[in-house]
This record gives structure tokens, sequence and C-alpha cells, in this order.
């Protein structure tokens, strides 16, 4: 057992980070993600850690330091934001497209405009096509595990693909909750060594990195790196096994919550679940047969095992805390496609909530959970696509 | 030439073998020819510093024939030579000419 302490996201997350003790770190602070930089560069000035940090003049060159180093054969991890993680869209494309398992904690919030430092969903789903592994996470504890697990399913031979950790901005990471920390060397052991496949620094084997790729050959690329994401979802799962061993905490593909009978389901990612859970149990005292499904790999998506456990589900509702405006909410459309690709057809609504750090509250939760009882009932759905807890 | 399927293929479109570039045929991109008259020229070997491509072969400090199987056709190294009393030592011919 490790150490239990109070403590916020951004701390846990600088914590961990020192604790896999990455070659490089290159970083342009933003927030609400500086706090994990701002702590981590004391850890390299103290010589806690033996990073090489470089502190460079964008999020762009952020993430290009980032590919450099990793191409190089370092252990590389970078933490943003928002904007920043926006900045660097052109670079994420290019960390995958090359194979470099960097590992990115990604602290949720806004995109401009207007201006907003709080969290919602916008960023992560923004990169959602970057080619990038997604893991959500609901707290600092969720966090914290992820980014370890991260790291392992990023550098896993079959995969070699960058990996990012998300959590909410500001509700987790400048929130203070309890969570258990693992011993050092236990983390060492768990993450090992990290073995370059092909290290710019071995000068006895020269290899070229980023040549021209055009019609012949880019769309064989482009179907290995779809069969190598794929393969992460098996691999986040071995992965999962492996940590519930040293921390006695299990982690799947996503989280089933009072799923199994309900006729109704939730599906509500990161902070905002933790507050639904508390209203599905409220549902349940009064013998509604509501359950929640908190995704945390996002990107692969498992649609087969996420259809599977809502198959039950006569009405489902997805929550999204970003808009792809014009179209559905990006978790909507997941959710959608799974259970379209699956042969059932249950009544789905989609629910935009929170955006700009919007604070979810256990009575929006109900008020949508009354709602779809509603629908259950009449086998109506209204508005498919509706914005909650917004002024009119 | 039978092209490698997605499974043969590096990892990251990294290219493992050093100075491969010689393999690809990149003459045929050509569509003029940089012909070499020998008796306009000084051996400066400005061609072989300013060709892009290695394209001009030499042996012993002294230039020969073109590698017409790299050469692209740029005209830099037509464009770089002195020649000899107003005489170029390389001329550009259009290709099927």
């Amino acid at each position: 057992m490790g150490k239990k302490l109070a403590i916020t996201g951004n701390q846990a997350l600088a914590e961990a980070m020192k604790q896999i003790n990455p070659d490089v770190c290159a970083a342009y602070p933003i927030t609400p993600s500086t706090e994990i930089m701002q702590r981590f560069a004391s850890f390299v000035s103290d010589g806690v850690v033996d990073t090489e940090l470089v502190t460079v003049e964008s999020e762009h060159s952020a993430m290009s330091a980032c590919i450099g180093a990793s191409a190089a054969g370092g252990r590389v991890m970078t933490a943003t934001s928002s904007q920043g993680l926006a900045l660097m869209w052109e670079m994420l494309h290019i960390a995958s497209g090359m194979r470099l398992p960097i590992a990115m904690t990604l602290v949720n919030r806004a995109l401009s405009a207007p201006i907003n430092i709080h969290g919602d969903h916008s960023d992560g789903m923004g990169s959602r096509d970057c080619g990038w592994i997604q893991l959500y996470s609901e707290n600092a504890q969720e966090a914290y595990d992820n980014i370890f697990q991260a790291v392992r399913i990023a550098e896993h031979e079959d995969v070699r693909l960058p990996a990012m950790v998300c959590m909410d901005g500001f509700i987790i990471s400048h929130s203070i909750e309890s969570m258990e920390f693992l011993p050092d060397e236990v983390i060492r052991d768990f993450i090992g060594e990290f073995k370059p496949k092909y290290p710019l620094l071995d000068i006895d084997k020269p290899v070229t990195y980023g040549p021209l790729v055009l019609t012949d050959f880019y769309i064989e690329f482009k179907k290995a790196q779809h069969e190598a994401i794929n393969k992460a979802k098996k691999v986040t799962l071995e992965v999962a096994r492996e940590f519930e061993k040293i921390s006695g905490r299990s982690y799947g593909l996503f989280e089933p919550y009072r799923l199994e009978d309900a006729d109704i389901a939730i599906v509500l990612l990161n902070s905002a679940a933790g507050t639904a859970k508390d209203v599905v149990d409220a549902f349940r005292d009064k013998g509604i047969r509501v359950g929640l499904l908190k995704p945390r790999l996002f990107r692969p998506f498992p649609y087969e095992e996420v259809a599977e456990a809502l198959s039950n589900a006569k009405v489902i509702c997805v929550f999204d805390r970003a808009d792809s405006f014009g179209g559905f909410g990006p978790m909507y459309m997941e959710i959608a496609s799974a259970m379209m690709a699956s042969g059932s057809s249950p009544l789905m609504v989609n629910k935009i909530y929170g955006l700009g750090g919007r604070d979810f509250m256990p009575e929006d939760a109900a008020a949508v959970i009354k709602e779809l009882t509603e629908i259950l009932d009449t086998g109506k759905t209204g508005i498919l696509k509706e914005y909650i807890g917004v002024r009119e | 030439m039978k092209l490698k399927g997605w499974k043969e293929l590096e990892i990251g479109a990294i290219i493992p073998e050093a100075g491969n570039a010689e393999q690809y045929n990149t003459g045929s991109w050509r569509a003029s020819r940089p012909q070499w008259i020998e008796e306009n020229c000084i051996q400066c070997l400005f061609c072989w510093i300013y060709c892009p491509d290695s394209s001009v072969t030499v042996k012993d400090g002294k230039r020969g024939e073109f590698d017409y199987g790299h050469c692209k056709g740029c005209g830099v190294c037509a464009h770089e030579c002195p020649g000899k009393k107003g005489k170029k030592a390389i001329v550009m011919v259009e290709e099927g000419n």
C-alpha cells in the first residue's frame, strides 16, 4: 500500500511524472495545466529527477521538441491544456504518424473564443482524429493511475503510439481530494525501461525520420497506424490487469455503474460521472432502473464492448461537455455508432452541458434522468440534441 | 517491382537504410537534359559542387558523364558552368528531341 494524501489533480500528475522520471520534457505553461510543469520544473532543478527540461516558446515547439527527443530515443512527456493542445495540432499528427510513444497530460479546458480557462472537453475532443490514444479520468486518483498505464500502452511493441491522459480543468486539477500514491520502486518496475525502436542517437545505425511518402505508400502507413491503435484496446486491458496487481484498483475500457439491468442509461465522461453516480443511486432507491457508463479509453473507442454494456438499455442519454457545432456531440456520435453497428436501436438523446466550466450539479443529472423516464414511458424522444444548464 | 504491403513496411515510415536514395531513379522526372560538351570544359567542377542530386560523376579529380539515372534536369549545372571563352560546357536540351 502506498501513502494516502490530500492533493490536487495537478500535484498528483506532477508527482506521477516525478516517479516516471522521463528523459526529456518539453513544455509551455498554460492554465489550468501550468502547475504540473511548474512543480515538475522544481523537481528538475532540485535534482530529484534526471529529466532534461526544455522550456520552449510555444506548444507547437513543445510538441516538436518532444517529437525530436522521442525519435532520438528518449522517454518523453509533456503537459498542456486547451489552446496549447490546439496549437500542437499539426505536430500531434506527426508524433502519431512517426509512431513515437510520447505521453502527455491534458488538463481539459474550453477553447476560445470567447476566452475561458475552465474545464470542458473541447480540447481533447478536438484532437480526437490526431492518432493519439486517449484515456479520460474522473478524478485525481484515476489521472495518476492512468498516466503510468498510458506510458505502458504507448510504448507497447504492438502499439507504439503517443497517448494522452485527460482530466477536468479546475474541477479536478485544482481541487484537493484524498488519493493513494504508489511507492517509487513499484512504479519503476511497472513502467520498466524504455526501449527505443530506431533511436536517432544510435549513430551506428543511421535512419531517416519523416520522409516524403506519396500515393504509392501513404495509405499503407495509415492502415498500419489504424491496426496499431486498435491493438491498444487489448493492451489497455492487459496493462490494467497488471496495474491492479500493484494498486488493487481495477480499470477497464470504461466503467459501467449499475448498468446491468438498466432500462435507462446515461453516458458521462470525467468528473461529471462522479456527480451523476449519486443521482443514479437516488433514482435506484426509487425503483427506477437507471445506470451509467463512464468511458475511459476514448481512442481507440471500444465500440463492441460499449454496445454490449448498453445492450439492455431502452433509452440512452449521452452527455457531451464539448460540441461539434452543426452535428451531435462527439461522445454521442461514438455511442450512436456503437449501438447502430451492434444492431440494437435504443432511443437516444444528446445533452450538451458544462461548457466553459459551467457546474454540472446533481439536480441537472436528476432533471435529465426524469426526462428519460418519460421517454421510456412514451417512446418519444422530442429534441435529440439539446443544451442543458443554459439561460434562455 | 512489387510494392510492399502495409505489414511489410517499417514503423512510422522510417528509412532504416542510409543512402538508399540511390535506388530511386529520379531521372525519369526530367524534362530537359544537361549535355556535357567536353571541349569547352575547364574542369572547374562547379557542376559537381552545385548538383543537388550528385549526378555529376567524378573520377581522379576530373568530371565525366552525367548520371542520367538520377539527374532531374534542374539546370543548375548549366547555369553555373563558366565554360571556356564564352562557350558553355553544359547546355540544356529538351528531352525527346
